[in-house]
């Protein structure tokens, strides 16, 4: 006992000495989920390593307002689109000014060497800065973007066209993603003449709202306002990313006041953030959708009245309340309501097991039939928990005779094997990246991502006809109107079960000000405050 | 006896991360997919389409030019990776080592003095429940207790967010003496506390119970009754005489406990968000990694084989009658 009470002791003193602290510039503390990639987005697709390049260092041509998927002009202030829809002309914002680092000072302000560089790095393969770190410049590939770009042109120093081989209507939306960010071209010739490409991608230098300071690794990220940034600078001086893995230890942190804002809470941590005084919980609904695709090849679900009984038979709500614990919304579309073109008109399949049961006698089944359902064994933000839900949807169904029985495999081995077809029935789910309803329909449902990200394995001619029609279309009035049709084509041939849209959390403590959720999950620190 | 050991790890390794199913290109592209055509080439960019025969020789043969190979995700090397974090497990060990031993041993002979006695039996059920105590719960409800009912130690981390200084050795304690900011050393000593006292849980016990247990069999021996008889102080007996025979054990014990603490610190790693090789360990493997997991666990295993010859020469010199002789 004596132990314990030298223990208690020793924590006390250290306790003491500790208190008081000496008076530090404007900090704010952000608990991240986890150890970026790196720091160039052009290399890489998850959200925690744009978190911390792409949203706080650099600035895109196009931007999204902060909180919407509204595209606004960024380091371009203005663009025209040629009447063919191939020709897009940027004018560059004047005055825009690069960090200033221990290693560089920027000559020159942001110009259209730093665009032409941006771009020619990723799409040419003979560029200098190609091959550096990797080079594998994975968004800029699958978004078609290698593919659709014919030649960039600097008319002067303030202008460039791109020239693309074909319309593309989600162009604009496509480069205000963070893979386009935009790097400084004199700070790549100068690390380049000093022999340290790579520094570009380890230490780099954007236009940002912050400038990167420091970074131990799994550790913690350090970054400084910018203070000439062309918006103004951050009210905050001083940013920190403290690396914290666990979600329950960063529920702490932020109780002990140790950080400002945190990322992914534990669903059955929300009740009691929601009552504590010191906590603001912020929530919106993601720009996301869960769904369980029908391997539309294989048989019986190449039949449209399988895929709708089984649509019916299944109780959404009870996979809300007991699999996202209220923390999420019905889904009856492929993509989530806070899409331009969402059709509300669209009537989702009622829970109805007699009526799916005699659409499967009508099918043919009336005894039902055996079949399998495939669980991701990972937690995301669209599918808390693909086994719970699993098993629900299998109780659903079993009730009008159709047993189905859970599989499930390691991540990468699931991603593989379904994308080659070999489920029957599958869990997934998809968060948007750029607020396109192409970047929906077409990514998950097109014939061209068949064998990709299209697990349905869905072609049907009069859907694909209306998406592409609507990718060349630049008016937004007429492709609203041909995705509009779209989902209601989807809807009939039911090549899903549309399951929900979660509902993001973003627990803060109180006195931090300004903060906006990002519908694509980001977290951006322009602009916030602590009060 | 080291060359062959040496293979004989690469090839576990190897075999093992291999042998697990997942495909690190496939993780890469996430729900998005790939086409066939794209990964075909990702995998040979990552030499993943040759062989596995070819892939082991290509790994040895870069092993024994000092070449560890970079990691997949960061593309840094893995040996740089390795050195950047090293030095935060071996502070954590180190100090959970000093924990674990400070408070065991001295528990381990009272006990062993006192048996039967109160003491006794508190140590012995204590430690029994140290051992048995899933750390994860350990780490979080010390978190509880004294991060955030009392406010007396920070929840996880090296240093409170607000100091900034340059991490040149990677020690932080050594870190914040060298940067003269008021406050930072003290800093890292608080954010040192829940860590090494939940690392040095399970040592604790294991150390406890092995110095009660070799202490209690030296004690009944006659030469400490011929100690004794000769008029010698009890302070003397125990603490000389039956000590340093009762050593041999906890020390063997010590040895494997600090290779199991250099390896093995995930879950405190995790819990106190503790930038260690473990955490990065367990991570490399879920993003299949396989340089970094190669690399990660060889250089950790070279590391618990010196562990084990340091032990080796400590019983030397803690009993003469062990010396290596010809």
């Amino acid at each position: 006992m004596k132990l314990l009470k030298y223990l208690m002791l020793f924590f006390a003193v250290t306790a003491i000495l500790l208190a008081g602290g000496s008076a530090h510039a404007k900090t704010c503390v952000f608990c991240s989920e986890g150890s970026p990639e790196g720091f160039n987005p052009a290399f890489y697709t998850s959200g925690t390593t744009f978190d911390v390049s792409s949203r706080p260092m650099f600035d895109r041509l196009v931007l999204f307002e902060l909180g919407t998927t509204k595209t606004i002009p960024g380091l371009a202030e203005k663009w025209t689109i040629s009447p063919d829809g191939k020709t897009y002309t940027f004018h560059l914002r004047k005055g825009v000014k690069f960090h200033t680092k221990k290693n560089f000072t920027p000559t020159r302000d942001f110009n259209a060497d730093d665009v032409l560089f941006t771009f020619d790095r990723q799409r040419d393969k003979n560029h200098p800065y190609h091959k550096v770190s990797g080079g594998n410049y994975e968004y800029f590939i699958s978004t078609g973007m290698a593919a659709l770009i014919q030649n960039i042109e600097k008319k002067d120093d303030y202008t460039v066209v791109f020239h693309l081989l074909r319309p593309d209507a989600p162009f604009i939306a496509n480069i205000a993603m963070d893979f386009a960010s935009i790097f400084s071209a004199e700070y790549a010739d100068m690390m380049m003449k000093a022999g340290t490409p790579q520094e570009v991608d380890l230490n780099p230098v954007g236009t940002g709202p912050y400038m990167l300071v420091q970074y131990q690794k799994d550790s913690i990220i350090r970054y400084e306002s910018h203070k000439q940034y062309w918006r103004g600078a951050a009210p905050i001086d001083k940013l920190v990313y403290s690396i914290t893995p666990d979600a329950s230890v960063r529920y702490a942190k932020l109780k002990a006041g140790e950080c400002h804002v945190m990322p992914y809470p534990n669903p059955a941590d929300l009740a009691q953030m929601a009552k504590d005084k010191d906590i603001k919980l912020m929530q919106m609904e993601g720009l996301n959708v869960g769904y369980l695709a029908f391997n539309t090849e294989k048989k019986p679900f190449d039949n449209v009245k399988v895929r709708q009984a089984l649509n019916m038979a299944i109780n959404k709500q009870a996979i809300i309340d007991a699999v996202f614990q209220g923390a999420g919304k019905i889904a009856k579309n492929p993509i989530p309501p806070t899409i331009w073109s969402y059709n509300d008109k669209v009537k989702d399949y009622p829970y109805d097991p007699v009526a799916a049961k005699k659409l499967l006698a009508e099918a043919g089944f009336p005894n039902g039939f055996e079949t399998d359902i495939w669980a991701m064994p990972v937690q995301r933000p669209y599918n808390p928990n693909a086994r719970r839900m699993a098993e629900i949807i299998q109780a659903d169904w079993d009730k009008i005779g159709v047993k189905a029985k859970i599989v499930t495999y390691e991540w990468a081995e699931y991603l593989k094997r379904s994308k080659e077809g070999e489920h029957q029935t599958l869990l997934l789910g998809w968060t948007g990246d750029n607020g396109d309803p192409d970047n929906f329909l077409n990514v998950l449902l097109s014939c061209d991502a068949v064998g990709a990200a299209n697990r349905a394995r869905w072609c049907y001619k009069p859907f694909d006809e209306l998406l592409k029609q609507a990718k060349i279309t630049s008016d937004v009035a007429e492709r609203t109107r041909l995705y509009e049709k779209a989902q209601v084509i989807f809807k009939e041939q039911a090549p899903w079960v549309t399951i929900a849209h979660s509902v993001v959390f973003k627990p803060m403590r109180k006195e931090v000000v300004n903060f906006k959720i990002d519908p694509f999950g980001g977290h951006v620190f322009y602009g916030v405050d602590i009060k | 006896m080291i060359i062959p050991t040496f293979i004989g790890m690469t090839l576990l390794t190897f075999a093992l991360i291999h042998l697990v199913p997942g495909d690190p290109v496939e993780l890469i592209a996430g729900e998005r997919g790939i086409t066939p055509e794209r990964h075909a080439i990702l995998r040979a960019e990552l030499g993943l389409d040759k062989p596995l025969i070819v892939q082991y020789g290509n790994y040895v043969w870069d092993i024994f030019h000092g070449n560890l190979g970079k990691s997949i995700i960061t593309k840094q090397p893995v040996f740089k990776e390795f050195l950047t974090l090293f030095p935060a497990t071996m502070e954590l060990s180190f100090f959970a080592m000093i924990f674990a031993i400070t408070l065991g041993l001295p528990a381990g002979i009272i006990a062993s003095v006192k048996r039967g006695s109160f003491f006794d039996h508190s140590v012995m059920g204590l430690s029994l429940a140290g051992y048995s105590m899933p750390i994860f719960w350990w780490g979080l409800l010390m978190i509880l207790f004294f991060s955030v009912f009392l406010g007396w130690t920070p929840v996880s981390g090296r240093l409170s967010a607000l100091f900034w200084i340059d991490a040149d050795t990677g020690f932080m304690l050594i870190d914040t003496l060298k940067s003269n900011e008021k406050g930072t050393f003290i800093s890292a000593v608080r954010h040192l506390i829940l860590p090494s006292i939940v690392l040095g849980t399970i040592p604790l016990a294991v150390i406890a119970r092995m110095t009660r247990s070799a202490m209690l069999e030296v004690l009944t021996e006659d030469y400490v009754r011929t100690a004794r008889a000769k008029g010698l102080s009890p302070s003397r007996v125990i603490m000389i005489h039956a000590l340093r025979n009762a050593l041999i054990p906890v020390i063997t014990v010590i040895g494997l406990q600090t290779g199991v603490l250099l390896a093995g610190a995930i879950l405190t790693e995790t819990i106190f968000a503790w930038p260690g090789v473990g955490k990065w360990i367990v991570e490399s493997i879920n993003r299949r990694d396989y340089p970094a997991v190669q690399g990660g666990i060889l250089l950790i295993s070279s590391l618990v084989i010196l562990v084990n010859l340091g032990v080796d020469m400590l019983y030397g010199v803690v009993n003469p009658r062990i010396r290596y002789n010809k």
